[in-house]
């Protein structure tokens, strides 16, 4: 069985929910706390939304420093899918798994509202279980989403195919919500280059279940459900 | 010896800065439209214990690149002195 760490920070609030979307696939899923060293021999690890230590210096920037990131940079050096989602998608930038950083909205406020975004790249652990340009309607809740990055990077993303999620433009009269944050080239979500890691804004575990009025972001789940586990034993302590 | 580090961490010129932006707006609508190209950054400061200056501002720097500033986004500003 494909086994799923979630890893709850001091402040992180969509951990359980992350867990419920994960356990909903068919996948072993458990919680690992942000001062353990080992994932206990998880195939896939899932840095779930929140304020990890209040949010304080930046978004982020701490919770990379915890003793659980450690195993998490190894797990993903190793090849291993990671999906961070909102302030997961944070932390995985400061800790330079993926580029750029995400800074202030653009608005200023804190943004929590259903958003329409379409998927660009579905060659990830994450989005295989979606067709390349489906549209989907996902909510986000955030202050600090405005993606961020030079233009080399920004070219190279482009380039290489790595965004993985896009907010739809801003057109006058249509009922689509558009990008909410200001985002540079509208960019909702990326990936590294292998696919393997990857870092959202919205919040796909909060649409995975039709008592929650939709399934738009069950696909992350599914997609992920569908990766094989490991076959190698692992040095770390398994459970 | 001991010595007070003073960190200026500010938003890299050339990114929108909107608490800028917000901050310039609110000035202007209290009379003081002459004001402009306003940034909002972050000050941090520490005490340090290290045998010179030089060897307190090379650890100051490795704070700043680690942890303290984020160099895809931030600059950062470093004064050192003693006491």
């Amino acid at each position: 069985m494909l086994k799923v760490a979630v890893v709850r920070f001091p402040g992180s609030n969509c951990d359980l929910d992350s867990l419920r979307a994960v356990e909903r696939v068919g996948a072993d899923g458990y919680f690992v706390w942000h001062r353990d060293a080992h994932l206990q021999g998880a195939d896939v690890v899932v840095l779930p939304g929140g304020f990890s230590y209040g949010d304080y210096l930046r978004s982020g920037a701490i919770a990379r420093f915890s003793p659980i990131m450690q195993a998490v940079q190894r797990h993903a050096a190793d090849g291993g899918p990671v999906l961070g989602i909102c302030n997961g998608f944070q932390i995985l930038c400061e800790a330079h798994l993926l580029p750029g950083a995400l800074l202030r909205n653009a608005g200023l406020t804190f943004v929590s509202k259903p958003v329409d975004v379409i998927v660009e790249r579905t060659l990830t652990g994450f989005t295989s279980a979606y067709a390349a340009g489906a549209q989907l309607r996902l909510p986000v809740a955030h202050g600090d989403g405005r993606f961020v990055a030079s233009d080399d990077t920004l070219h190279l993303l482009e380039a290489e195919g790595r965004v993985v999620l896009r907010y739809v433009e801003s057109t006058e009269g249509s009922p689509l919500q558009p990008n909410p944050n200001g985002s540079a080239h509208h960019i909702a979500g990326i990936c590294n280059p292998e696919g393997t890691v990857v870092g959202i804004m919205p919040h796909p575990e909060r649409v995975a279940d039709p008592l929650l009025g939709s399934c738009d972001g069950l696909g992350f789940f599914t997609s992920l459900a569908a990766l094989q586990p490991k076959t190698t034993t692992s040095t770390a302590p398994g459970r | 010896m001991r010595f007070r580090v003073h960190v200026r961490v500010m938003p890299r010129g050339g990114l929108l800065d909107p608490q800028g932006q917000a901050v310039e707006h609110a000035l202007s609508a209290l009379g003081f439209a002459e004001a402009g190209g306003v940034r909002v950054g972050r000050a941090i400061e520490l005490s340090i214990s290290a045998a010179s200056r030089e060897d307190a501002e090379t650890r100051a720097r490795q704070m700043c690149e680690k942890l303290l500033a984020n160099p895809v986004t931030e600059d950062y500003l470093l004064e050192v002195e003693e006491g």
